[in-house]
This record gives structure tokens, C-alpha cells and sequence, in this order.
């Protein structure tokens, strides 16, 4: 891709006039988008980006690409078919938890499957938006929604292990209201080679608000969040004072200085290791017991579908006698009158 | 080999069924005896009769499996409707085709296979061949595994192997009767277990021992021959109907200078376009293999805005599944092939059997307006021209394009001329150069109320587009009242004017008279047929056979008000008949329908006629 005079992060505003809700979580990853982009540094024509439906899907009218906003839980094959076609495109998907867990769930284990070269940042609420209210895979169990007066009896999807389960190497969550995490994700999403899916936590001020709240909350937020950077130890809270370990085939949150724990003692973030096992005991922490895992949890190297089919073409092509059609139309049993 | 000249009879055409249970390689037979006919230069078209099931449980009448061809010295357009010869190698397979043998016909079983157990799986209470008449047919009852087993004793091969080649016994037989040479077939052989020669060795054996059994035994009638058609000079080949829409989309890539892109997932009867066009990476095609229907329109739609050439394939089923992403196609104007090969419906219905029942649904079969351009191919060899077509005009129209073509066009076969490249004409899609000033996504271009397609990764016309309403020109989101009517219209009218394009409809026979019959798509082989005959026999006749649905040729309705009455023939309860009456008002149509999974008889068509023509 070309390197061109440097962008900013206005360069890839549309000027489409932004219609989601004042005070939606939307807006903050929309920005995380337009800065990591324009940090890229590649030519705004060579980005595209797909959406499917729903608040999030709006998406691509407001950026200022190509983009493509298509039907509900159809963004994954859309781009799919864009990066296969044109590998040399860098292309991302806007999704949210109703668009890639429950009409477009096929489509997302298969991508992540095949490991295609795309950026999927799901931004996850745990609620329908666009509809008005109604539960969502992810909305938590006992969740009052307008189709779930009484609660949901549905055990929500966590999708770090639909990810893992689906053999995807490259996993990342953010939250809407950090920014500068969620860009400096974007950035490390593009920088990967293969599927890339970045979870957002995002606030639906209408109908599901402060769902996140017990980690945003400012007084608590350091307590309850950890920001995983490879290479380095599990180490969080307002003091800094408590590690994460591995107790027999569980994690285990420690109080550095009790019981003679010492900062050693403590685990070192590994994204690059192929094993899940240890990405999906990260993915899956949950509050109270544990801070919610922010950052890199999965980085792993890995074949991409595209390249892969580039080449298989390329090597077809070498060693076959038909260049063309007429070479086609002729070959194999043929006889003249 | 040698032939007893005095006793070789010569025939103007020939239909032979070859049939028996679905693992008895009935299909391949088939095959081989087509492909030796054709390089004699006999005009032949085939169609196979397969069972849903791979494996049915065998010896039973579900599990059988059927291959027709119909060769001659004469044009030849159908697969025949009654078989001269039938070979039967178990006795399911005779109770399942008896129906279709031509009385005095030459049966060829396998009486080793009539034993009490098979009879009872094939559901025969009684003895068939004692049923069926012995005056009626020429039965052969050939001891087809005991000889099979008794000419490969030298031979080291278990007992499973020596079985599976006993259909080249019975195609030894057809091709002595038929004064064929074996060399073809060898070849084939040799070619195919190249690399286990013991199975090369034992099919020749097999084949040469069916050959010199026929020879030997008196029960045959006298030996057939039938002389190469007169047909038109030129390098030929065998093709289906699969394959040649294959290639006729990778002639359109070529032509357009457009990469292909297939995006799908395997059903029958369509599978074998992505089989074949898997195998053109050598050809740079791109395919897809999606995980379900709904991805493999699609990756499709994403490589078509990415300026690929982009095509899904499907049938029936699928073409439901694909129906809203195909409204998406068409809202924003992208250019896309869809090949449905129809199958009897509705729901799983009947996957191997042939129908024309879609024809609706590919019209109509969307949410809202959605009005695109469906066209249907007539003949195994010409799915090639109409895919050709059906790319030329999704990427010169910006629009999705429904090609149906159906089972019995898909996986029959014929010779084909193949045709010269050069004549087929350069594909120009609407491509924006970069450098264009002021780019408006929904600006229509000229007469044909194109739009301009800029491509991902084009500088300077980076734009949006997707599935809601579009603001006529600029494309931006809109939800004017006025301008939903004004892009619904544009739409419309798009696809209209591709009217302006496609070729006239032509009358066969006289262009006014008593009776027209009319037909559309895959029947034009069983129609031309009939309608040859009885001109003839001298029957006041005309006919017209579509190819473009939407739009119709310009010209329809006025050949169409010529003619007293106006017969619509097709595979449905009447789907093109009552487009024809809405389209027409003013006319009136009378229909022949035949619903079963298979293609009309010629018989069944000239019966139809001669009893229309005499109503009053």
C-alpha cells in the first residue's frame, strides 16, 4: 500500500452528519477509528470499510472510504469476498452483538475459521439498539429487556470463547470510553495478519445504560479492569498492588506482599502463544471475582486465507498447459467434422 | 473384430437406457458409449436419471440409476423418449424402466441378478420377465456376473473389484450391436486407473469378453448401425450443461478483462459449475466455498464492489436463502451473476429432477421492488452463450442477473461445436477512471441508465454505499417520500431498457396462423423436436422459445398477437403462461404443463398440439 502525504484524523470524517444518540458509545470508537487510520498512514482510498445492520452498522456512512453498509449479519462474507478479490485493500468490519452473534453467528465462526485478513471490531452493548430494547446473545442471564419482561432465561455468548472455539488468533478487548486503548488496539488489529476481532465495550445510553458501569465507574475503574500488554506482568489496581497467578488450571487474583507473593510470582502476558488455554481464562474474567481483561489477549501467528489462495493460484497457473479459454475449449476429447 | 456385414441393419436414430443400481456405474457406461458415438460423428444428446440417495439400499427400485442417450445421423435435440435398447443389470432396474422401453425393444439383463432375494428387493411379487411378455420384447438374458467372474480367473482381484466391472461387460454387448469400436473406451481406461493397471486390465478384459459374448450368441437380432450426422464442419467436443455455464463465465472474464469470482456451497444439481471452476485456478478463477447460501451471494456482492466479475451459483433452495442479499445487489446497483439450476421444489422436493418451476421466484422472489434480469439457457451446450450473456449484462448494466438453467440441461450432454473466441464480442463495464471529477455514485450514465462503478482502491472516488434508500445522484441515505418513487422508477426502467440490447424473438414456421406454441428455457430440445415432426407431417405450426424473460424482447407481443391460439408449454402449473397474460392482457393463453421431475416427451407434445389445433 502507499504512503501518502500524512492524514489526519478529519481526513476520514464523512461529511455525513453523525446520527447516534447523544452520549452513545458509538461516537468514541467512531474516533478511535478515524485516529488509528490515519496513524496507519496508508492511502484513504485502500480502506473499506463493511458494516451489517444495526446502530453500529451505521457506521461506514460516517467515515470518509470506501465502505459498504450491507445486511443484518452479512458484513463478514461481504468483506470477505472485498479482501479476497483485492488482498491488497485493508478492510474492516463494523459489527455489534446481535449483527455477529445471533443472524450473522454462521458467518462469524467461519471467517475467524479461515482466518481472512480483517479487522473486526464488534461493539458489543449486550442490547438491541436499533430495534428498541429487545435482549441480545450477549445480554446477561436475568436481563429485563422489552421481550424479557421477567428476565432472560438464555445464557449469554462471551465472544472470546466463540473466538477461541472458532481457532481465531487474534483477540483484543477495548471499552468505548478509552480512546486512546481502543486506537492504540486498532492499530495492532491492522498491524495482524489474519482475522482480527476487537471486542468493544459500549454503552447504550437509551436502553441499556451503565451496563459497563461497575468498570467505568471512576472511583473503582483501576480495581476492575486490567490492560494486558504482551511481555509484560498481570499486575493491576489503584495501588498497584494485586497480580494475577495460575493456581493449578485456574487464575487466582493475589495482594502482592501477602503471603510472601512477589511481583516473580506474577504472570507474564504472552499474546504470541498459540496454546489458547491461558487467552481464554484471561477472556473469560469476570467482576466481581476478577478485573475484566482489557488490551491484546491473542496474537497469534497463523496462514491467512487470502495469501493462501493467491498462492495456490499462482502455482495452478505455472504448471498448467491453459493459458486461456480457447485452450480450455480445447482440451481433453475433441474431433473434427 | 470381425462383422457379419449381411446382418447389420442401418438405423436413422437410436435411444439406449442403460440402468442398474446406483453403484453399478451406470453413469459411466452411459458416458463412454456417448463419447464413442460422438467421435464417430453421430449428433447425440444424453440425459442421466439419478436417485437422490448416493447409496439407496441396493436392489431396490429407489436405488436405481439411469442413463439415456439419444444418437443419430440427423439432428438430434432430446434424449429420446423411449429407450430402442435397455439394459437392465438387476431386476429393479427392469421394473423401474420397462415403461420407458419401446415396444419390440431390446432388453439386455443380467439373469444372473434374477435370483429370489433380488426379486424381493426390487418389490417383484411375481417373475417380471414372465409379466412383461416375451412377444413384446427382444429380452437377452445374459449370465453378465457369472461370465464377468469366469473371464477374470487368471486375474489376482478380490471378489468386489470383479463385480464392479461387470458394467463393462454390458457396454461390450451395446457396442457390438452397435458396431462400435472398443479403442475409445480402452483409452479411457488406460487413462483413468493409470495408476492401478490390474483395474485397466480386468475393465478391458470384461469389456472384450461383453463384446465377443454378443457376438457369439444367437438370441441377438442382427447388429445396428448408424451413420455419422451431417452436421456442420468444425473441431468438436462432448459438453453439459454445468460445465458450459463454467466456461461461459470464464469466456465473459476474459472478454471483460474482469477477474472471476464464484462464491457458493454445493447443492445439487448445481455443484459441478463450483467443481469445475475450483479446478480453473489455472485460469485465475477465485472460488469461494462459502458456509451457506446466504455467504456465497455474499462473498460475491463484496468481490463485485471490489470489481471482480462475481457470480453465485445454486439451486432452488438456495436461490430462496440468497433472495435478500440479492434486493441488496440490486439496490445498490451491482453487477452479479446468479445461475440457478432449477430442480423439482417446492422445499427439498425433488433435488435430482428436473423443473421450470423458479421462474417466478427469479422474478419476483424479493422484498419490495426489486426488478432485475433474468434470463434462461435452452440447451446443455448453449448455457455457455447464455452465461456469457448473463455476465455482459450484469457488468454492462450494473445489475444482478438471474441465469436458470435446470437439471436436465445441467447434466445432460451433447456435442458442441466449440465456438470462435473472436466473435464473441468485448465485455465494457462501466469501470470509473481515477482522475474522474466530481464522482457521483448514482449518476446515470447515458441511454441505459447506468451508474458508474468505482472501485476500492481508485483514489479520489471514495464513496458509500449499502442497503438503505439511496438520494437519486449523490447515493447519500434518503427518505424522501418523492425520491424513493423517483430511484423505485429508475430502477425499473434500468431494467427495462435492456430491451434495447437483446436480440428479437424468432418465429419458426409461419409469422401468423392458427397455433403457436410457445416455450421457454431448458424444453426447447423436446419442443423443436416436436415441432419438427409435424411440420413434417404437415401440421400448421409455429413456434417461439424464450430466452430472455425479463425484459421480453421487444417484438413479443407483436409476433405473438399473429396467432389464433398461443400454447404455453413448460415444466410448472403455468408460471410463464400467467407472466405472459399480465405482461398481455390482451391476449389469451392456453397452457400443457407437466409437473413429474422429468422432461416432456416429444409424443406427449405433438399430442397436445394435434388436439389443440382441433378444438374449436
Amino acid at each position: 500500500m502507499s504512503e501518502i502525504k500524512t492524514l489526519t484524523p478529519k481526513d476520514f470524517k464523512s461529511d455525513q452528519e453523525v446520527r447516534w444518540c447523544a452520549g452513545c458509545g458509538d461516537h468514541a470508537v467512531l474516533s478511535s477509528v478515524h485516529r488509528a487510520m490515519a496513524e496507519l498512514g496508508y492511502a484513504k482510498e485502500n480502506y473499506v470499510v463493511i458494516s451489517g445492520i444495526g446502530c453500529s452498522s451505521r457506521f461506514p456512512y460516517y467515515m470518509n472510504t470506501y465502505a459498504f453498509h450491507s445486511i443484518h449479519g452479512r458484513a463478514a462474507p461481504i468483506a470477505s469476498g472485498v479482501k479476497t478479490a483485492n488482498p491488497e485493500l485493508s478492510v474492516w468490519v463494523v459489527t455489534g452483538d446481535g449483527d455477529s452473534m445471533a443472524i450473522g453467528g454462521n458467518h462469524f465462526i467461519h471467517v475467524l475459521r479461515r482466518n481472512i485478513d480483517l479487522n473486526i471490531i464488534l461493539l458489543n452493548n449486550q442490547i438491541y439498539g436499533l430495534t428498541k430494547g429487545q435482549y441480545s446473545p450477549t445480554s446477561k442471564l436475568g436481563q429485563i429487556t422489552k421481550t424479557s419482561p421477567y428476565g432472560t432465561i438464555e445464557p449469554p455468548f462471551h465472544p472470546c470463547e466463540l473466538v477461541i472455539g472458532a481457532q481465531g488468533k487474534f483477540f483484543a478487548r477495548s471499552i468505548d470510553n478509552n480512546v486512546k486503548l481502543t486506537t492504540e488496539i486498532l492499530l495492532e488489529a491492522e498491524k495482524h495478519k489474519g482475522t482480527s476481532l476487537v471486542e468493544v465495550l459500549q454503552n447504550c445510553v437509551i436502553y441499556n445504560d451503565k451496563t459497563f458501569g461497575y468498570l467505568t465507574d471512576r472511583e473503582h475503574k483501576k480495581d476492575r479492569q486490567i490492560v494486558l500488554r504482551h511481555g509484560e506482568p498481570m499486575i493491576f489496581g489503584k495501588d498497584m498492588d494485586k497480580g494475577i497467578i495460575l493456581d493449578g488450571l485456574k487464575l487466582k487474583v493475589v495482594k502482592l506482599g501477602e503471603d510472601g507473593l512477589t511481583e516473580k510470582d506474577v504472570l507474564i502476558h504472552d499474546a504470541l502463544e498459540p496454546n489458547p488455554i491461558v487467552h481464554l481464562l484471561l477472556g473469560n474474567m469476570n467482576y466481581p471475582d476478577f478485573p475484566i481483561a482489557l488490551g491484546v489477549i491473542r496474537s497469534v501467528k497463523a496462514d491467512t486465507y487470502e495469501v493462501n489462495l493467491d498462492k495456490q493460484i499462482a502455482d495452478v497457473k505455472a504448471a498448467s498447459p491453459i493459458k486461456t479459454i480457447n485452450d480450455l475449449l480445447h482440451s481433453g476429447n475433441i474431433w473434427k467434422v | 473384430m470381425t462383422k457379419k456385414k449381411d446382418t447389420v441393419t442401418e438405423l436413422e436414430e437410436v435411444v439406449i437406457r442403460f440402468s442398474g443400481d446406483s453403484g453399478d456405474g451406470m453413469q459411466l457406461t452411459g458416458s463412454l458409449f456417448s463419447d464413442t458415438s460422438a467421435l464417430l460423428g453421430n449428433d447425440l444428446v444424453t440425459f442421466p436419471d439419478y436417485p437422490a440417495e448416493i447409496r439407496a439400499p441396493q436392489g431396490t427400485v429407489g436405488g436405481v440409476s439411469g442413463f439415456q442417450v439419444h444418437f443419430g445421423r440427423a439432428q438430434v435435440n432430446t434424449p429420446g423418449d423411449y429407450a430402442d435398447v435397455l439394459v437392465a443389470m438387476n431386476p429393479a432396474a427392469l421394473k423401474a424402466n420397462t415403461k420407458w422401453a419401446k415396444r419390440g425393444a431390446t432388453i439386455i439383463i443380467d439373469i444372473d441378478s434374477f435370483t429370489e432375494k433380488n426379486l424381493e428387493r426390487a418389490g417383484c411379487v411375481k417373475d417380471p420377465l414372465g409379466q412383461l411378455g416375451f412377444n413384446d420384447f427382444n429380452i437377452i438374458k445374459a449370465p453378465i456376473t457369472t461370465l464377468t467372474r469366469e473371464s477374470l480367473k487368471g486375474l489376482n482381484l478380490d471378489a468386489k473389484s470383479i463385480l464392479r466391472s461387470k458394467n463393462m461387460f454390458a457396454l461390450g454387448m451395446v457396442y457390438w450391436l452397435f458396431h462400435r469400436p472398443l479403442e475409445f473406451t480402452q483409452k479411457f481406461l488406460e487413462d483413468k486407473f493409470k495408476k492401478i493397471p490390474i483395474v485397466v486390465e480386468a475393465n478391458k478384459i470384461v469389456l472384450k469378453a461383453g463384446y465377443y459374448y454378443a457376438e457369439t450368441i444367437e438370441a441377438l437380432h442382427p447388429s445396428y448401425s448408424v451413420a455419422p450426422a451431417k452436421i456442420e464442419a468444425g473441431t468438436y467436443r462432448n459438453i453439459n450443461g454445468n460445465t458450459a455455464t463454467a466456461w461461459g463465465l470464464i469466456a465473459a472474464s476474459e472478454k471483460a478483462n474482469l477477474p472471476l469470482f464464484l462464491g457458493s456451497y454445493p447443492i445439487t444439481p448445481a455443484s459441478e459449475i463450483l467443481q469445475e471452476l475450483s479446478k480453473r485456478k489455472d485460469l485465475g478463477v477465485k472460488t469461494f466455498q462459502a458456509e451457506d447460501e446466504i455467504a456465497g451471494i455474499c462473498t460475491a456482492i463484496g468481490a463485485s464492489f471490489a470489481g471482480h466479475l462475481a457470480v453465485t451459483t445454486t439451486s432452488g433452495p438456495g436461490l430462496s436463502l440468497k433472495t435478500e442479499a440479492t434486493g441488496l445487489a440490486v439496490i445498490t446497483e451491482l453487477p452479479l451473476v446468479i445461475v440457478n439450476v432449477q430442480r423439482g421444489g417446492p422445499s427439498t422436493g425433488l433435488p435430482t429432477k428436473t423443473e421450470q418451476s423458479d421462474l417466478l421466484q427469479a422474478l419476483y422472489g424479493r422484498h419490495g421492488e426489486s426488478p432485475l434480469v433474468v434470463l434462461a439457457a435452452s440447451s446443455p451446450s448453449d448455457c455457455f452463450k447464455y452465461a456469457f450473456e448473463a455476465s455482459k449484462i450484469a457488468l454492462e448494466h450494473m445489475t444482478p442477473v438471474i441465469l436458470l438453467t435446470d437439471g436436465f440441461l445441467a447434466n445432460g450432454s451433447e456435442p458442441w461445436r466449440i465456438p470462435d473466441m473472436d466473435k464473441f464480442p468485448a465485455i465494457k463495464a462501466p469501470i470509473v477512471k481515477e482522475g474522474t471529477e466530481d464522482y457521483q455514485p448514482y449518476q446515470r450514465l447515458d441511454k441505459s441508465m447506468v451508474r458508474g462503478w468505482a472501485v476500492p482502491g481508485t483514489k479520489g472516488l471514495e464513496h458509500r454505499i449499502g442497503g438503505l434508500e439511496k438520494m437519486a445522484v449523490t447515493g447519500s441515505v434518503s427518505y424522501v417520500p418523492e425520491n424513493h418513487e423517483v430511484m423505485t422508477y429508475e430502477r425499473e426502467e434500468k431494467i427495462n431498457r435492456v430491451a434495447d440490447v437483446i436480440p428479437d424473438l424468432k418465429v419458426l414456421g409461419d409469422n401468423e396462423g392458427e397455433l403457436l406454441m410457445i416455450g421457454w428455457g431448458g424444453t426447447y430440445g423436446h419442443l423443436y423436436t416436436a415441432y419438427r415432426e409435424l411440420k413434417k407431417e404437415g401440421v400448421n405450426l409455429s413456434f417461439v422459445h424464450f430466452n430472455y424473460i425479463k425484459p421480453l424482447p421487444k417484438n413479443a407481443h407483436d409476433i405473438l398477437k399473429r396467432f389464433k391460439k398461443l400454447l404455453v408449454c413448460e415444466l410448472n402449473i403455468g408460471q410463464f403462461a400467467n407472466y405472459l397474460r399480465m405482461k398481455f392482457q390482451d391476449l389469451s393463453f392456453q397452457q400443457y404443463n407437466k409437473i413429474q421431475g422429468l422432461p416432456f416427451t416429444v409424443i406427449e407434445l405433438k399430442e397436445k398440439i394435434i388436439s389443440t389445433l382441433e378444438e374449436k
